[in-house]
């Protein structure tokens, strides 16, 4: 705690105890904070409180004497005297039990909240213990699916108004209600609208009572069955910190965990119910081999001596960066140093990447400032040129929500399409390629094209050299090769040296994959290989000797024949590179292909060699969010089968090419990592699983940068289900959670060395016109859940799959005289060609057609060519 | 397809203009479907919502808490038989019963041909003429068991047309909205109170030390 804040403490007194409260604090918070626990339902830390369970009440001296007060609806006063135990309180708690009780069943035995149910507890802790009220309880069609997702069983609601509050204040989905009044009140959906919003699962979270069940979970296990250890979500670049707990060595369900700093204990439905993808059958167990055209079951040895042979005769001929390293989003921190230990420090090779054509260069995110989510948050204005956040990463879009709704900040969009930050925000514009650089020179200048943008930010303060603006930087239509977004994002930073950058790009690590090196051209530490320090040089047998390729060309020399060997790390180019055309044409001329693999995807089934890898929850490790805060994996459970981690796998690739990378351990390789990059500086295995840091670390390190773990965690009510397997789980799931070590937290960080980072070596590439005669603008951005092996292997999200639709506006689509649901023919620039069902929506701008990434797969066609600045397709009757 | 006929429509349209937060006008919009319509079905719940920007659960989360506000259907007629104190002992609870026998439903329930429905209400403020009834919120008492039979004959034979409109009219005479007032005049207004306010208090308080 600052000293600031210290200084404006008031005092009450709290069962005749006094302790120091925030002004302005609830009287439950300021409570809790002093070891006070007061019962309570509705209360919840991240929702607005609404005083509606009366379990609360408590004694507070008034004018008259004492009287029941809800304490989650008081803010402290000095002076303030209370009382939460005595025979007046208990009576109330008592009258409030006995009533709630009136309604619920008994049926705690065959409840999934049985076991870890704050009514159940506080009924044991607080209750009457029997009840007067001998009337028929009321009854009702039971279970109701009111989304895909989410059972409601009305009966057991006690109206607490939490998950509608969550619906409606923090998701803005609305979509559940209380229906009727009084005793015939419930929780309800409008007829055929269901509950479908990207973040249901934290209804069920936050629900006190088994009212709301997610259907992964139900009737899967309990409380006392169940183990867990803290971890992060990596289904996007957020790095939500969760609870994962698992049964019989099979995950069953993750829960979201309060992080200042990150989620507020929030998740969406992707990350929480894909831990699904784990658990599937299909996933791979062994290492298999390509004979005759098909699989067949080999062992790690042979698979490891006949790569050996592959890379060593690759090498042999003669440029190594022929041997290509694709890695994906899966790998941790150590899995990505170990791979490009192994490609740059033992193969020499250069060529490696962690991004398919859906991010931006390397080299420029790591030139621009970083800003964190909280920066962000607080900034004085934001600017957004970025996909859909809401599609691609949920959470943040929950975070930015809360922060413009509350008036702390504001926020400007550019772009192409629609999107969901555009109903936040102030001032929308949308832009074409060669406006944007324009945008970028003159935004804070007087006489700038778009003064709404300008006026708005001056008003909120932003200083001319852009100091108190946070820029949300992604990829705001793929359709606009990634040189367009780089080269307004460096002219921007000319222009405004102050602003900071979060990168919004939604694959998971892409920041731990620029700071650890795994990009043509950088060295881990963001350092460029010409710059190799000496602690490297001591630790890495080789260096590459010249700069590789990245992902588009390497695809496109292997399209002429001139990659040798590849490996595909958790990276699916055949789905998931932008331009699957090349990507499938030119994974077909390489000459040996290995992937290593967690199912059989559209690549590795094409692949020569698959090695089975371990997947999420099976290793421990770190991984780096988009804001550069390197946060702790936990594994849970065993690897399936044969699997092992990336990292073990780099290793025993490079111990058969003769060379030792060096680790037993991941804890090992962090250690390395923090003593060659001098981007991650300080961190240690140690550091990070402190229990100070959930909050995990941003790097570099610095005395700020090292956060306090938040008493909201104390709150055993705000997320039911990670107290109660504490308390009653098996022996293994006691984590360091409810620890309070905040000694360490004021253990003193050295100044990190201090950076080289070097100015742009590649010149911007000149930007093409925009119109071209017979073709359409093209918006191409994926939907949280476009297709993906994560998305096929979870049962309970694999319906929610998008369709492919092509999306054009009403205007256009009367001009070219098509209607809802024709097919029509979408043609790429190259000739491909794909069938689409045609769909209206108002949301498009005229003259544009929107394609969903990942509703389709068809062969030939790929709206997106790499190489073209700005693709467009044309649209035909079928 | 709209749910609202142009006319409403319109009166719709000047009642989201009036509020500075459009979803002010949420029970007004209901009272204007319900009297088009005789009850809120769920597609006026959605163009509702669809003309406040809000969802149609939190249209419907307020339309099923009033008692007054239907989302199920109901007969041309809503018959309301009173059976709080005054009327009770002026015998209500008789006349439910019997008016539960003449139209052959019981309370809560609708007439087949949807003509009538029958509810038991609390206090309607006409206990003068206890017992009493409303139909379409339009009162009827004292009620003998014969009045009432003459009442449902009249209402069934359109006698009573001018005085029973069908349900859901609040109102035959529709004034036009006001104008709304700017905020600003409103904020001044409120400005220029206060400062007479404290210039009062200032000159009691004057008052009161030049006495002592």
């Amino acid at each position: 705690m600052s000293t600031d804040v210290s200084q404006n403490l008031i005092t009450i007194s709290v069962d005749g105890k006094e302790i120091k409260a925030v002004p302005g604090e609830l009287v439950i918070e300021a409570a809790e904070k002093a070891g006070v626990f007061i019962p309570r339902f509705c209360y919840h830390n991240r929702l607005p409180q609404v005083g509606m369970c009366r379990m609360c009440l408590v004694e507070v001296k008034g004018p008259r004497g004492f009287a029941l007060q809800p304490s989650c609806y008081l803010p402290v006063s000095d002076g303030m005297e209370v009382i939460t135990e005595s025979d007046k309180v208990k009576k109330a708690q008592d009258g409030v039990l006995e009533l709630l009780l009136i309604n619920h069943p008994l049926d705690c035995p065959t409840c999934d909240k049985g076991g870890e149910c704050p009514l159940q507890d506080q009924t044991l802790t607080y209750g009457p213990g029997e009840s007067r009220f001998a009337e028929e309880k009321r009854h009702w069609e039971k279970p109701i699916a009111i989304s895909d997702l989410v059972f409601l069983d009305r009966e057991r609601c006690i109206q607490c108004d939490r998950c509608t509050r969550f619906a409606d204040v923090i998701a803005g989905d609305a979509l559940i209600e209380f229906i009727g009044r009084g005793d015939h009140t419930e929780i309800n959906v409008f007829p055929d609208r269901p509950f479908s919003s990207y973040f249901s699962g934290n209804t069920v979270q936050i629900c006190p009572v088994g009212a709301l069940t997610a259907s992964p979970y139900r009737f899967k296990a309990r409380p006392w069955d169940l183990s867990q250890v803290e971890s992060s979500c990596t289904t996007c670049s957020m790095g939500c910190r969760i609870m994962v707990q698992s049964s019989q060595n099979e995950l069953t369900r993750y829960l979201g965990l309060d992080s200042d700093s990150i989620n507020h204990g929030w998740l969406c439905d992707k990350g929480r119910f894909g831990f699904e993808a784990v658990n599937s059958s299909d996933r791979v167990t062994v290492p298999l081999i390509r004979k005759n055209g098909s699989f067949t079951e080999t062992t790690w040895a042979s698979a490891l001596s006949l790569i050996a042979s592959k890379v060593s005769s690759a090498k042999a001929a003669g440029d190594p960066n022929r041997i290509g390293f694709l890695l994906g989003s899966r790998l941790t921190n150590e899995d990505i140093y170990a791979w490009v230990k192994l490609a740059k420090g033992v193969v020499a090779s250069d060529s490696v990447d962690c991004q398919l054509g859906d991010g931006l260069s390397g080299k420029v995110i790591s030139v621009l400032p970083r800003a964190t989510i909280n920066q962000a948050a607080s900034a004085k204005a934001i600017l957004a040129f970025t996909g859909d956040i809401r599609e691609e990463i949920p959470v943040l879009f929950l975070r930015l929500r809360e922060a413009i709704k509350s008036g702390k900040t504001k926020l400007a969009t550019i772009g192409t399409h629609a999107s969901s930050l555009d109903q936040l925000s102030d001032v929308s514009v949308k832009v074409s390629p060669d406006q944007l650089q324009l945008l970028a020179r003159e935004l804070m200048q007087e006489s700038s094209k778009f003064p709404d943008i300008a006026s708005l930010f001056t008003t909120q303060g932003v200083a001319s050299d852009g100091d108190g603006l946070v820029v949300l930087l992604g990829r705001e239509n793929l359709a606009w090769d990634r040189s367009v977004a780089e080269a307004f994002a460096v002219e921007l930073s000319r222009a405004l040296p102050k602003a900071k950058f979060l990168i919004t790009i939604r694959s998971s690590n892409f920041a731990g994959g620029v700071d650890l090196g795994a990009v043509p051209g950088l060295l881990p530490g963001r350092t460029p290989i010409e710059d190799a320090s000496l602690k490297l040089r001591q630790k890495w047998v080789n260096l590459p000797g010249r700069a590789g390729y990245g992902a588009a060309e390497m695809l496109k020399s292997a399209l002429r024949g001139e990659v040798d060997v590849l490996f595909l790390v958790g990276s699916d180019p055949r789905q998931d590179y932008v331009d699957s055309v090349l990507a499938n044409s030119a994974l077909d001329q390489v000459g040996f292909v290995v992937s290593v693999d967690t199912y059989l995807s559209q690549s590795s089934s094409m692949a020569d060699l698959i090695l089975p890898a371990s997947s999420f929850a099976e290793k421990s490790g770190t991984t780096t969010n988009l804001e550069g805060r390197v946060l702790t994996l936990n594994q849970k459970v065993t690897p399936r089968g044969l699997s092992r981690p990336d990292w073990t796998i780099a290793s025993e690739i490079a111990l058969e090419l003769g060379e030792d990378l060096g680790f037993t351990s991941a804890a090992d390789v962090l250690d390395e990592i923090a003593e060659v990059s001098p981007l991650h500086w300080g961190l240690s295995w140690h550091r990070l699983t402190r229990s100070a840091a959930l909050e995990g670390v941003v790097i570099p390190i610095s005395p700020t940068s090292l956060s306090i773990r938040p008493n909201a965690m104390l709150d055993q009510v705000s997320t039911p289900g990670i107290a109660s397997v504490w308390n009653q789980g098996l022996a293994s799931s006691k984590t360091s959670f409810l620890e309070n070590d905040s000694e360490g937290d004021i253990e003193q960080v050295a100044e990190a060395p201090s950076q080289a980072t070097r100015g742009l070596g590649e010149s911007i590439w000149p930007l093409a016109p925009i119109q071209l005669l017979g073709f359409m603008n093209l918006v191409y951005t994926p939907k949280l859940y476009s297709h993906g092996e994560h998305l096929k292997n979870s049962p309970h999200l694999s319906h929610l799959a998008v369709e492919a639709k092509c999306r054009i506006s009403g205007r256009t689509a009367n001009d070219l005289g098509f209607e809802t649901g024709d097919s029509v023919r979408v043609a790429d620039k190259a000739g491909g060609e794909g069938l689409f069902e045609l769909e209206i929506d108002d949301s498009v701008r005229d003259g544009t057609v929107e394609l969903t990434r990942g509703s389709f797969a068809i062969s030939g066609f790929s709206p997106v060519r790499i190489g073209e600045t700005v693709n467009y397709v044309k649209v035909e009757r079928a | 397809m709209s749910f609202f006929t142009p006319e409403n429509l319109g009166k719709a349209q000047v009642l989201v203009g009036l509020y500075p937060d459009k979803r002010s006008a949420l029970i007004p919009l209901c009272h204007l479907a319900q009297g088009q319509h005789g009850h809120l079905s769920n597609e006026a719940m959605v163009e509702i919502a669809e003309l406040l920007g809000i969802q149609p659960a939190e249209v419907m989360g307020t339309a099923s808490f009033y008692d007054m506000l239907h989302t199920e259907e109901v007969g041309k007629y809503l018959v309301g038989v009173c059976t709080n104190v005054a009327c009770m002992l002026g015998g209500g609870l008789e006349l439910l019963e019997h008016a539960s026998d003449v139209l052959g439903i019981p309370p809560g329930a609708t007439t087949d041909d949807g003509m009538f429905t029958l509810e038991e209400v609390e206090c309607v403020a006409h206990c003068d003429k206890a017992p009493c009834a409303q139909v379409n919120y339009r009162y009827f008492g004292p009620l003998a068991d014969s009045d009432f039979d003459r009442l449902v004959d009249d209402l069934r034979s359109d006698r009573l047309s001018e005085t029973v409109p069908p349900h859901g009219v609040l109102s035959r005479v529709f004034r036009d909205a006001p104008a709304m007032v700017p905020l600003e005049i409103i904020h001044q207004e409120r400005r220029d109170m206060d400062e007479a306010k404290k210039a009062r208090l200032a000159a009691q308080n004057q008052d009161a030390g030049g006495k002592q």
